[in-house]
């Protein structure tokens, strides 16, 4: 399950990379969505894969005596899901914005005012 | 010390926002406000620096969730001076706002926007936890991603979308880097960090992770090739909110940078050098974008990046002295980088154009004004006895004393180009005559009522005096950055303060 995981992060990476270095606006917000997820799973992976082992103490016990799942992981995940959840839905309504001021989907249109000084 | 009171300027902002949403379309009570929530904030502001300079760390562990495991809020000297600086910048450019954003912006929500910025940035600098302060630095961003878009003019858009792409990336990288620290080490906490980073063996491992917080808070601070978003966004939003972002947000970053590399990470000599050579490209570059610009925001952007890279040398020379003019060096910067965005917005309001080939002539229509804009220009070149000077003073001493001569000349080199720049902003826009005869319809700064004007000039006044401050009474602000430098490089007793050991 470990090496599905690591595998499939790399993929998220190296495709959201390459996304990102189209020239469609499109292409360019999906390519930050695929890394984000690249990102949440990496996280989930890091806090190690358990199953079946909840982290709850059993009543008559003060410590845990076996390996546990760890639920920090998947509270820093839950944030970070609705920190890109907002993020995205914000970068949308940004490039709509943007395509309907410019007319235009292409990235390397976007630098006219770079020309001038 | 624990205290509940570091909260509380980050609650007052949060307040005053919500206060805000509660006056929507009324422009004149969000002013009213606003200035009051800056001013109460910026009083809080002082109490906390005072307290944290009296008692040493103040520490809260939020929810009383004892560290590691809680989330922790820090204040120490380094923290304090950021927390101050961010006070004074937004009270003046509060001020500066309500008369230098127009109404159709303020009805769209600027200032309650403009107040959740200033929480995340206090924030950011008051956590002591690394996944808190990811959550600081987004509340940062998204909040300037809407500054920056808001008006919605074409040549906004096109800045937004450059800005808006790169931190979004320097967030995931963050965030990749956050997840690997946690794999290796099990802990957020960053004053927990320290000992577990510390006691890793495989350094390999823990030199990539430091690399990935050096790329996402790289991003964040502009440094060398990572800084192409920041000067061709930062001249397309009005002046205040560039002062702001020019001021303060890239210092944010400067600021992680140095948190993460003095308690998380110590760096080894490959680190060390990476940093040197970055800065030292970092000050060329910035400093060669400014001469052959005409637009005098772009030309400040540049100064900008130019100017982060003294912040990243006194990191790469890794010594307490160093370190002590980097935290000067802060002080003075975010202080004038402000100021002199705003005096660029009240430029464009006097002349319609921030081109120094249109401009001209300012010296003879507005000779106060010019006085005081001379006193900033000359502050950020560093003339002596104004304040950026002694901070430099100390960066070339220890980068000669540290035998790195390329730095040197690199500083030194950043610092002439810094002086010719600002020498031919003075000759062309105050001294030079004025290219077209100046008609009343030009002058959109005359017909300002006398509340607008001293919302405008007042700000720009007090920074100006601020920054003289900074200069006369060097000693007093070289004896708070000796003692952050102090405590950057002892950082046991930030980790005792916080875990409560060696009571």
């Amino acid at each position: 399950m470990e090496l599905l995981l690591v595998i499939l992060v790399g993929v998220l990476y190296s495709s959201g990379i390459y996304m990102m270095f189209r020239r469609s606006m499109v292409k360019l917000l999906l390519g930050l969505l695929l890394l984000g997820n690249g990102a949440n799973i990496l996280i989930f992976l890091m806090g190690g894969l358990t199953k079946g082992k909840a982290p709850i103490i059993d009543a008559n016990q003060t410590e845990f005596l076996d390996v546990y799942a760890d639920p920090v992981p998947q509270a820093l995940i839950l944030t970070a899901i609705v920190i890109s959840f907002a993020l995205t839905a914000f970068a949308i309504v940004l490039l709509n914005k943007v395509y309907s001021t410019t007319g235009s989907d292409d990235l390397d249109s976007l630098n006219i005012q770079d020309l001038d000084i | 010390m624990t205290t509940n009171f570091i909260l509380a300027p980050i609650l007052m902002h949060m307040l005053t926002a919500i206060m805000l949403l509660f006056f929507w379309q009324r422009v004149q009570a969000q002013k009213v406000i606003s200035i009051i929530g800056n001013s109460v904030a910026f009083l809080m502001c002082i109490r906390l620096f005072n307290l944290t300079m009296e008692h040493g760390h103040l520490v809260l562990q939020v929810g009383n969730w004892q560290a590691p495991f809680g989330i922790t809020f820090v204040s120490d000297t380094l923290s304090a001076v950021m927390v101050l600086l961010t006070a004074i910048v937004s009270l003046g450019v509060g001020i500066y706002s309500t008369a230098g954003i127009n109404v159709s912006r303020i009805k769209f929500g600027y200032f309650f926007i403009y107040h959740f910025l200033i929480m995340g940035l206090l924030g950011s600098f008051l956590t002591g936890d690394i996944f808190n302060l990811y959550v600081w630095f987004e509340v940062v961003i998204i909040s300037s991603f809407i500054l920056l878009t808001v008006g919605g003019k074409k040549m906004q858009m096109e800045g937004a979308i450059k800005y808006v792409t790169m931190n979004m990336l320097a967030s995931v990288i963050f965030l990749t880097a956050i997840g690997i620290l946690y794999g290796i080490t099990g802990s957020l906490n960053i004053a927990d960090l320290a000992g577990k980073v510390a006691a890793i063996e495989n350094r390999g491992l823990v030199t990539v992770t430091s690399l990935l917080f050096f790329v996402g808070f790289g991003i964040k601070s502009s440094v060398f090739p990572l800084y192409f978003w920041l000067p061709s966004s930062y001249h397309t939003p009005p002046s205040a909110i560039a002062a702001i972002f020019g001021g303060l947000l890239t210092k944010m970053g400067v600021y992680a940078l140095f948190r993460v590399f003095t308690v998380i990470f110590q760096p080894d000599y490959f680190t060390l050098v990476l940093f040197s050579v970055i800065a030292i490209l970092t000050m060329f570059t910035g400093a060669l974008g400014t001469i052959n610009k005409r637009n005098i925001r772009r030309i400040l952007s540049y100064l900008i990046v130019c100017h982060i890279g003294y912040l990243i040398a006194g990191l790469g020379l890794y010594t307490e002295l160093a370190f002590a003019g980097v935290v000067f060096y802060l002080i003075h910067d975010v202080i004038v980088k402000s100021n002199v965005f705003m005096i660029t917005g009240v430029l464009f309001k006097i002349r319609e154009t921030v081109d120094m080939q249109r401009l001209g002539g300012l010296y003879k229509d507005y000779p106060k004004l010019s006085f005081v804009i001379a006193i900033v220009l000359f502050s950020l070149v560093g003339i002596p006895p104004l304040s950026g000077f002694w901070p430099k003073i100390l960066l070339f001493q220890e980068a000669f004393k540290d035998g790195q001569f390329i730095m040197l000349g690199a500083l030194i080199f950043a610092s002439f180009v810094t002086l010719y720049v600002i020498a031919r902003l003075w000759a062309e826009i105050f001294w030079k005559d004025s290219p077209k005869p100046l008609t009343e319809e030009i002058d959109h700064f005359a017909p300002f009522s006398l509340s607008g004007k001293i919302a405008l000039v007042l700000p720009i006044v007090a920074l100006a005096g601020v920054s003289l401050f900074i200069g006369l009474n060097a000693n007093a602000i070289m004896e708070v950055s000796n003692r952050a430098a102090h405590e950057m490089m002892n950082p046991t007793v930030y980790i005792n303060a916080v875990l409560g050991t060696n009571k």
